[in-house]
């Protein structure tokens, strides 16, 4: 066969081509909704866990004691957290997220992206963390002696700092996330991976599916670098 | 006002490293409103600890300060509320590096005080205007010069209508051709009536401009008193000292 006819045999046949066109709506929506909940949860977790790196003393001295116990209880929270989803591999997590902990769930992209999001947040917490502690501590001093207390210095001051510096790390980590969400075809969900093997399993001719979803992850993964190159290029006006 | 000060310290200790550091061992000062203080001292003396427990940067081992008659020490009182009523300038000028100098001076205003964005702008004009910047609102901090980020950071600080400003070596981090526009600026502050505390080793301006020079050693006050005094006739040797070694 030509490439022509392959082409028309795997795709246009049957109309097979709506598989991948459902199954990369299904990648894209799962790795949307993981990328708000993983920024959620970085963004969280990154805050309470460097406010208690650079807090810990005068937290423990502080008059509310309670407070100071409060956030060692969160911080250990967020440092089992981490220890957990960074220790155990992607799938398995979803597999436990699906048929375990959201068992009676009918809807799986749901589950999916709550499972890759809860997951990403994990790095994207230690990426952000990272970033917090490198801001130079007088522009907390600038934002506190301003009148701002601590969170709306951190929102307002520090943490878009914290995205520019991050952001080339935190574009590594999106598109992990994106090529990651592959294996959800663990759960039944027909992404775009399990989309292209759906009509390799139809046609049993696997090369044109399988480059086809390739090609298409490639050209996302290239988009996204390239959004973020432009913001970056604009956010660096500001260094000049 | 009851009484006649606006800061009021009693028996301020700091101490560092279990109280092996004594950066502050026991500082009682006044300050009253519309007075301008110079703080001198060898380095280490606790010039900046005092400064910077002012406001709570540094928190206190014991001892109180009031402020506007609120103790501010008190674990009750919102210090986020006293900190807008009180300045700081720093010695590295902590602009805020990702937004435009307009964007510096209305983010606080208009976040804390609720002031619109175009009073908040007006105003901010007014005042870059008044230090010779209003062409540079536009700018990132670091497209400025070390002398226009510091009046910028002043500034900042004014766009809260502070009763006090805090001054810590605001001109130490400054090239020498740059020292002269803002103790400029300082200076204008002081004429208009604004209480500033100052923390400097430029002995021309404390000799200008302070009602009163206070000189630290060892986490004290040793000496306070009128520029002319202090410079002409100190008392302590520990002042004298210094005062040799710098003039
Ligand atoms: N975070 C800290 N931990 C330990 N010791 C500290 C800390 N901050 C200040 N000190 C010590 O406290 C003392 C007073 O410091 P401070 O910075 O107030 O001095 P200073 O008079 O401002 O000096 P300089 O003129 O050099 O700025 C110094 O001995 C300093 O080493
Ligand atoms: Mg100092």
């Amino acid at each position: 066969m030509t490439l022509k006819e392959q082409f028309i045999f795997n795709f246009i046949e049957d109309s097979r081509w709506k598989h991948l066109l459902k199954g990369l709506g299904n990648t894209l929506t799962i790795a949307f909704f993981a990328l708000l909940i993983g920024v959620v949860i970085g963004v969280v977790v990154a805050i309470i866990r460097s406010t208690y790196d650079k807090n810990r003393d005068s937290l423990a001295r502080s008059s509310n004691i309670l407070n100071y116990y409060a956030f060692a209880c969160l911080n250990m929270i967020c440092k089992i957290y981490l220890t957990v989803i960074r220790g155990t591999p992607v799938v398995v997590q979803l597999l436990i997220a699906y048929f375990i902990i959201f068992a009676s769930s009918t809807n799986g992209i749901m589950v999916a992206s709550i499972a890759f999001g809860i997951n990403s947040g994990a790095y994207v917490a230690e990426i952000l963390r990272g970033g917090i502690m490198s801001i130079d501590n007088g522009q907390f001093e600038a934002g506190r002696s301003l009148g701002f207390n601590y969170i709306h210095t951190m929102i307002y001051i520090i943490i878009p700092q914290v995205f520019k510096t991050v952001l080339p790390t935190l574009l590594n980590e999106f598109i992990a996330l994106l090529k990651e969400t592959s294996v959800a075809g663990y759960v039944g969900i027909i992404d775009l991976t399990k989309a292209g093997d759906i009509i390799r399993g139809r046609t049993f001719s696997a090369f044109m599916p399988l480059f086809t979803v390739a090609i298409v992850y490639l050209a996302m993964v290239m988009l996204l670098t390239w959004i973020v190159g432009r913001l970056e290029r604009r956010l660096r006006k500001s260094e000049r | 006002m009851s009484d006649n000060f606006l800061i009021k310290t009693t028996n301020l200790c700091k101490y560092y490293n279990g109280g092996k550091i004594k950066a502050l061992n026991g500082v009682c000062s006044e300050i009253k409103k519309g007075e301008v203080v110079v703080v001198i001292g060898p380095s280490g003396s606790g010039k900046s600890t005092y400064l910077r427990s002012l406001n709570l940067l540094e928190h206190p081992t014991s001892g109180t300060i009031l402020f506007e008659n609120t103790d501010i020490t008190d674990p009750k009182t919102n210090i986020n509320l006293h900190r807008r009523k009180m300045g700081m300038v720093f010695q590295q000028f902590n602009l805020f590096p990702h937004m435009t100098v307009l964007k510096n001076l209305t983010i606080a205003p208009t976040k804390l005080l609720k002031m619109s964005a175009d009073e908040a702008n007006k105003k901010a004009l007014q005042l870059l205007t008044r230090v010779g910047l209003a062409d540079r609102a536009d700018a990132y901090p670091s497209q400025l010069s070390g002398g226009q980020k510091q009046r910028v950071a002043i500034v900042r600080s004014l766009m809260m209508n502070p009763d006090v400003m805090l001054f810590d070596e605001p001109t130490s981090a400054l090239d020498p051709e740059m020292v002269g526009e803002v103790l400029d600026v300082m200076k204008e502050l002081a004429r208009e009536g604004m209480t500033m505390i100052v923390v400097t080793h430029e002995m021309g301006f404390a000799r200008e401009v302070a009602d009163r020079i206070i000189f630290m050693a060892d986490g004290c006050i040793v000496e306070e008193g009128t520029p002319d005094k202090i410079f002409s006739e100190p008392e302590d040797p520990r002042t004298k000292q210094f005062l040799n070694s710098i003039l």
